[in-house]
């Protein structure tokens, strides 16, 4: 899927480009493009490495244990494949407390560490198993609990109450959740693995 | 309460990296050791993100370029606007789905344009609020175990975000 997606997306781009007349802009974005993600990369990687030292320390203190029992109902409902005490679990629950919080930089690091741990428990190397689609999609339907970057762009923008985006953030996220969540269990329902 | 917010936020972080060094110390452990260990850790994981990375916004910069996601937003806007949804918020809806970044960028502008409490306004603010960048995030997290099928995600994927849109629709009146 993502072959197919990620070629797609540059030959597309290339034959509207040329039907366009902006092959010139064409060679300047891609160039652009790895540039950024280099630039990003960067930044990241401090980021990454302040996060996963952090991570090390919570890990072996016995601090991320005590998160994920919070969370622990919540995942046990989610991920019924994944077993009692797998790291999984831990990786998973500092993912979701990342996204919550709204610390979408550090949701990254525990997620891909969620993924890793998952991949341990697929019996399909290569092709996703039901956590992970359930993983990836509670994740992009998003959990966080405040806005705070909207918040502080609406407020820079001149809002009269910039905060007033609260409920309604939190009652939308509540929806695509719950629709994401439903759709992961009938999907998954259809066939085990 | 917006400067409550702020100041709970500027909290967050400070709190918890003294909560997790301080409890580390109170159970005894070689604090720095262990975020020597678990630094290196996270360089290795962006390391091996970099190539991905390069890929896709290489991939994306160039659909963007041609002027593709221009015109297929300004296409779809005259469908849209009969659901409601005004067509300067469809480009928000499509590069949201690459990059986050990118979307904030447009919101902006539609706040500089439109202002804040608009319709407009609202519905991007609540849009923004609820919804994932749904390629990124599959591309770099199936990539990083070599994930090749991945099955309903995108499908489920897909639906939470139509969910999305059509909350913020409702919710913006």
């Amino acid at each position: 899927m993502l072959n197919y997606l990620w070629a797609g997306m540059i030959l597309i781009g290339i034959f509207y480009g040329a039907v366009n007349g902006r092959m010139a802009e064409i060679t300047e974005g891609a160039l652009a493009g790895v540039g950024d993600a280099v630039n990003l990369c960067l930044t990241m990687a401090g980021v990454m490495a302040l996060w996963t030292g952090l991570m090390e320390i919570a890990g072996q203190s016995g601090l991320l244990h005590k998160a994920a029992a919070l969370l622990k109902p919540v995942i046990r409902f989610l991920f019924p494949e994944v077993p009692e005490d797998h790291p999984a679990q831990e990786d998973i629950s500092a993912n979701m407390i990342a996204n919550i919080l709204g610390l979408g930089w550090a949701a990254t690091p525990a997620g891909l560490k969620a993924m890793k741990s998952l991949d341990t428990l697929n019996p399909t190397p290569g092709t996703a198993s039901n956590a992970m689609c359930t993983f990836l999609i509670v994740n992009i339907s998003s959990l966080q609990l405040i806005p705070v970057n909207m918040i502080a762009y609406r407020s820079q923008y001149g809002s009269a109450n910039p905060a007033a985006v609260i409920v309604p953030a939190f009652l939308a996220t509540a929806v695509t959740t719950i629709c994401g969540v439903a759709f992961a269990r009938i999907a998954a329902g259809r066939k085990p693995v | 309460m917006m400067d409550f917010l702020i100041f709970l936020s500027d909290f967050i972080m400070p709190l918890l990296i003294f909560y997790i060094i301080g409890y580390g110390l109170l159970s005894k452990l070689s604090v720095y050791d262990m975020f020597i260990q678990g630094a290196k850790k996270g360089l290795m994981t962006t390391a091996e993100l970099l190539p991905t990375l390069c890929g896709l916004m290489a991939g994306v910069s160039i659909l963007r370029a041609s002027g593709f996601l221009d015109d297929a937003a300004a296409l779809a806007g005259g469908v849209t606007e009969w659901f409601g949804l005004p067509a300067p918020v469809v480009p928000v809806i499509f590069v949201k789905m690459f990059s986050s970044s990118a979307a904030t960028g447009l919101v902006l502008d539609l706040f500089r344009e439109y202002g804040p409490d608009s319709r407009i306004g609202w519905m991007t603010s609540i849009m923004m609020s609820c919804t994932e960048t749904i390629f990124y995030t599959m591309s770099v997290y199936f990539m990083s175990v070599h994930i090749k099928k991945s099955r309903y995600t995108l499908a489920g994927a897909l639906l939470a975000t139509l969910a999305g849109v059509a909350v913020s629709i409702l919710l913006a009146g």
